[in-house]
């Protein structure tokens, strides 16, 4: 199966502090994965050195089984969108996708006119007049117009109002579908995400927390609330990845091996929220890698 | 042509509720034998999910056989629900009716018997 990320311990320095550290993960084409974590935990970071913009400390990092850096046949097939979605302010949308088909290899000007079109974006008003919502827009239009294989957004819709960040979402869900090009996206919002990512980073402190596809994991994960439990193995589990007690009961976010059927147990599912958030936790334990 | 709608709040994943909002169209007569699904682009576009999700759905009521797809056409439903004979069935629910009664003259409310019911089924329930 082709591979659309792919990074071998992967680390990132600015000065003494490592904004990455020994980050391996490996995610498969044609999925839309989230990269997920508190500010500061490397997100940006991965993105840019995947796009080429940063060079690694240590490591590697390819796209397609290439190495981004420097390298024009790697990036002709990468599509970025920025935080905050930067855009030349004072030029329009239509003479952006021109500079655009200047610029690359391969452009299809066409994609950015019907995109626009279909959500009511003006291609001839410069971009620095329109709403975050519309320049979301333009920013993937202008993204999606390479036909890359592989799109990477920083925080595309941290900023838009909820009406504004369906709209870039739906529009993001139809292109792949479409296309279906890979999709890497980092967010804050994780309630929108398990709808939309079919694989999941977790990174806290430049290191990797969890990875892997999202129905998967969600499946090897459930919560258990029972007597207090000191450490005693459970049938059925095979970690603990995060434990709170009263002094008579212990609530677990377990990662199984099969089936709890330990009567003791009351089992729940999770959601990915409740998964991430107990990864992101103070003392959370292992890192889990699930491979696709 | 049906619509789907999603209930962020259920416990029932995304795939299923789709699959099982077929299955409700075909109950009701909303859909038959014939007729064509969404598109997948338009589904995934309209709910904001990913299309992965909706293929998933599809394939199941295929494998089901409820539906087929049609390569570069679309997917068709294929099948009703069978009306499934379940001899078994009446004489359970009538059992399942005097056991209930039982439990709320034993002064039981609807959470206590879904607890005793759940609690049971973990200890004792037998899988196939």
């Amino acid at each position: 199966m082709d591979t659309a990320l792919e990074a071998g311990r992967l680390g990132k320095r600015y000065a003494r502090h490592w904004a990455l550290r020994e980050c391996s993960l490996r995610v498969p084409a044609g999925r839309i994965a989230a990269l997920v974590g508190p500010n500061g935990a490397g997100k940006s970071t991965l993105l840019h050195l995947a796009v080429g913009l940063l060079r690694p400390d240590a490591g590697s990092i390819r796209v397609f089984g290439q190495d981004p850096h420097g390298n024009t046949g790697a990036l002709a097939d990468i599509g970025f969108v920025a935080q905050e979605t930067p855009l030349y302010e004072d030029f329009t949308a239509e003479e952006l996708s021109r500079a655009g088909s200047k610029i690359n290899r391969r452009w299809d000007s066409e994609v950015v006119r019907q995109r626009l079109t279909r959500v009511g974006v003006p291609m001839g008003k410069a971009v620095g007049k329109l709403s975050g919502g519309q320049r979301a827009q333009v920013a993937l239009a202008l993204a999606l117009a390479k036909q890359p294989r592989l799109l990477l957004l920083d925080e595309p819709v941290a900023s838009l109002d909820p009406l504004a960040r369906k709209e870039f979402l739906q529009s993001l869900m139809g292109s792949v579908a479409e296309s279906g090009t890979s999709v890497l996206l980092s967010s804050h919002l994780l309630a929108d995400l398990e709808r939309v990512c079919d694989y999941v980073i977790v990174l806290n402190s430049g290191r990797l927390r969890l990875c892997g596809p999202v129905d998967d994991l969600i499946a090897e994960h459930k919560q258990l609330v029972g007597p207090r439990n000191g450490g005693t193995p459970i049938a059925g589990v095979r970690s603990v990845i995060r434990a709170s007690h009263t002094d008579r009961q212990s609530t677990l976010l377990v990662r199984t091996t099969g089936e709890i059927e330990d009567p003791d147990w009351a089992v729940h599912d999770v959601t990915l929220e409740d998964l991430v958030l107990a990864h992101l936790a103070e003392g959370a334990a292992e890192a889990v890698e699930v491979a696709a | 042509m049906i619509e789907f709608v999603l209930d962020g709040r259920s416990k029932v994943n995304t795939y299923n509720q789709l699959v099982q909002q077929v299955k409700q169209a075909l109950r009701v007569g909303l859909l038959a034998p014939g007729d064509q699904l969404p598109k997948v682009r338009e589904v995934a576009q309209s709910l904001a999910i990913n299309p992965n999700t909706v293929l998933k759905a599809y394939r199941e009521l295929e494998i089901e056989g409820l539906a087929e797809g049609r390569p570069g056409v679309g997917t068709f439903i294929k099948h009703d629900l069978a009306r499934a004979a379940l001899p078994n069935q009446a004489q359970l629910r009538e059992e399942l009716l005097a056991w209930l009664k039982r439990a709320q003259d034993d002064g039981l409310t609807r959470d206590d018997i879904r607890a005793l019911v759940e609690t049971t089924m973990r200890a004792g329930f037998k899988r196939d």
